[in-house]
């Protein structure tokens, strides 16, 4: 399983890389939605993990176009802030289950990322 | 701490006042004026009236009176003329004459002829005086020169009342003679007292002296002197009003009768003319004083009504605009804490990260592995991300309902939730919270934000009520089919009954004097009501408060 983890605390997502090579799961961090996407075009993800709140560009945007240009990648939204606004549109689009408030834990987040790897074969 | 921005837009008892005294005057004053006028101007007509009828009766009398003495004199005329003095001198034919007319005229006693000496020549009649001498009487000399004459009425020697009528005879020769006649008074008398007088009415005649001539009623008897002063000449009927020193007022009608010593007189009492006036009257002023409590009634009752209505409505609307301004307040807290929050996840998460990493170095790397003090040390590191976490989660859910407005909740958890706010203080004070949440509640659409202050405020105020060591009890069950109802219960000091109506009214307070606004119920109050619930206190002084909030199940 190769994951993508953007979000734009390096210090969060570098160590959380380390983390989940630890754990054996290959796992690419960038700080900016244009890296974000850069990386994706270049490497085929099973999963990305995006902040809902990026600088110049909303998670839910980069959501969008990296569906465009990889339709099979599957997504988790990770959140600092509570708002109504975020909450709604994060669980419409990942569903209640697949949007985290910081501070995450990593067996959470590694049950999570699991279950939407085994999901993908499903035909829904 | 600040003013309240809001207070009373007016001032309600100034405004009650101000309301009926105007009324009252521009309804009163109008009623009061044409009451008065109607009044003045119906006594004033009705005395025109008494005046107008006393004087007509005084009119018509003194016609019956000269007419009844014009016929006597004019009767002797006609026998003077008709008869030559040798047949009047003859006491046959004279007294022939005197049975024809006590026959026809009646009231005739006697007849005499007295020659130009002054001697009564014949005399017919009941006492004898023929050949009496009336040369020197006042009366004699008057008919000589005057022609005829009417005496006053007087007891003379016959001790009875009697009056004299003299008329004058002259010759062609130039010689004269007088004939005498006597009358009694008691069919004059009849003519007064067969008047019909209304209002203790007394009619009478007095000569110019004010000696009464005929009986009165009231005003002396007969022979003496009047006890009203006589009235002045006029030559025509005269009515005048005038108070007698007992304080009677009289209507007094007067006539001189032309070619007599007479004065006709009528008198009245006032009082007795106008007593169908006074009960009028009383009739018309107790209608006015009924009239005028039921319109003071219906003015105070109206503007009372109005007023409170007013005032209501300004309560109303002092109430709406604390808790808009509460809302608001609470909002933007929920933003700040939100936004808190969110600074300290983000660090937060660091720690969390990192903290992982070295627990993760421990976990898979042997030659970290023995160092139990270092694994221990991460572990607490992990937990206390793991509470701070909690924490801030807990803020950004509390956030979250400030901008929400219907959403489906389960009420246990709201409960639940609510207590954690508050369960630190409740761990300092030994305050025992037990849960009493009944199963079949089903999840109810509401304003979780709301419901959310309803709770904080109710149970912040029976922490404040409560001494170290206190009961709180919170259940909550169905009530009826569409309602759930929450009550919460603490052991605290209570409240008083006096207090107790009132503590859901603005700017009630005890704790004034500690900081309180008075505003926490009010708004508590409100927020059920927006709800579309219900707010119930009872309480016992020293024993504890139990609130029960009741809400829809489905907000309508």
């Amino acid at each position: 399983m190769r994951v993508l983890l953007v979000d734009d605390e390096s210090e969060l997502v570098s160590t959380l890389a380390e983390r989940l090579a630890i754990r054996g799961i290959q796992a690419d961090w960038v700080t900016e939605a244009e890296d974000a996407l850069r990386m994706a075009e270049a490497n085929c993800y099973d999963v990305a993990v995006l902040d809902i709140r990026l600088p110049g560009m909303s998670g839910l945007d980069l959501q969008n176009i990296m569906k465009s240009k990889c339709p099979d990648l599957k997504f988790i939204f990770m959140t600092g802030h509570g708002s109504q606004g975020d909450f709604q549109a994060g669980t419409t689009e990942a569903g209640p289950d697949y949007y985290l408030v910081k501070p995450v834990s990593i067996e959470e987040l590694m049950e999570k990322m699991n279950k939407l790897t085994s999901e993908s074969g499903d035909p829904e | 701490m600040a003013p309240l921005p809001y207070r009373r837009t007016c001032q309600f008892r100034r405004l009650w006042y101000g309301v009926i005294s105007l009324t009252s005057v521009v309804a009163l004053f109008p009623l009061i004026f044409l009451a008065v006028i109607d009044y003045r101007a119906t006594q004033h007509d009705l005395e025109s009236e008494i005046l107008l009828r006393t004087s007509r009766l005084v009119s018509n009398t003194r016609r019956t009176i000269s007419y009844f003495l014009e016929e006597r004199k004019s009767a002797l005329d006609f026998i003077i003329h008709d008869n030559s003095f040798e047949q009047c001198a003859d006491p046959g034919r004279l007294a022939s004459i005197l049975d024809r007319l006590k026959q026809t005229f009646g009231g005739f006693i006697d007849l005499g002829l007295i020659d130009p000496l002054g001697i009564q020549r014949v005399y017919v009649g009941p006492y004898g005086l023929t050949g009496k001498d009336y040369s020197v009487q006042e009366w004699y000399r008057e008919v000589v020169t005057q022609g005829t004459y009417i005496s006053d009425i007087f007891l003379g020697y016959r001790n009875i009342p009697h009056l004299v009528v003299a008329v004058k005879y002259a010759s062609e020769s130039g010689s004269y003679c007088v004939l005498r006649a006597t009358l009694d008074t008691k069919k004059f008398n009849k003519l007064l007292s067969n008047l019909e007088m209304a209002g203790e009415g007394d009619a009478f005649i007095i000569n110019h002296q004010g000696i009464l001539q005929t009986p009165s009623r009231f005003h002396g008897k007969v022979f003496e002197k009047i006890s009203l002063p006589i009235p002045k000449y006029a030559p025509k009927t005269r009515v005048y009003e005038w108070e007698t020193p007992e304080g009677t007022e009289l209507i007094i009608g007067y006539r001189y009768i032309k070619d007599s010593p007479f004065i006709l007189m009528v008198t009245k009492q006032k009082s007795e003319l106008m007593k169908p006036w006074y009960n009028t009257r009383k009739k018309l002023i107790g209608f006015l004083v009924i009239s005028m409590v039921i319109i003071l009634m219906v003015i105070f009752g109206g503007t009372t009504y109005m007023v409170n209505r007013i005032y209501t409505a300004d309560q109303k609307l002092i109430m709406t605009l604390h808790q808009v301004e509460y809302s608001n307040k609470m909002a933007s807290l929920g933003r700040l804490a939100a936004g808190v929050a969110h600074e300290i996840n983000n660090p937060l998460a660091i720690i969390n990260e990192k903290a992982g990493l070295i627990k993760d170095l421990l976990t898979f790397k042997k030659e970290y592995a023995q160092d139990h003090t270092l694994s221990a040390a991460i572990e607490v590191i992990l937990s206390s991300v793991k509470r701070c976490g909690r924490i801030t989660k807990r803020l950004l859910g509390f956030a979250r309902h400030m901008d929400v407005s219907i959403q489906s909740i389960h009420v246990g958890e709201m409960v639940s939730e609510v207590l954690e706010f508050l369960h630190k203080e409740a761990e300092y004070r030994a305050i025992t919270i037990s849960l009493d949440i009944s199963d079949d509640i089903p999840q109810i659409e509401t304003d979780a934000g709301k419901l959310q202050q309803i709770l904080l405020n109710i149970i912040n105020n029976a922490f404040a009520a409560m001494e170290k060591g206190g009961n709180l009890e919170i259940s909550a069950g169905m009530s009826g089919d569409d309602r759930v109802s929450i009550t919460i219960t603490d052991d605290g000091c209570g409240i008083s009954q006096a207090n107790l109506k009132q503590i859901f009214e603005p700017f009630f307070s005890t704790k004034t004097l500690a900081g309180g606004t008075g505003l926490g119920l009010s708004i508590t109050y409100g927020l059920v009501q927006e709800l579309g619930g219900s707010i119930d206190v009872k309480s016992e002084e020293g024993k504890g408060t139990a609130f029960t909030v009741t809400l829809p199940l489905a907000m309508g």
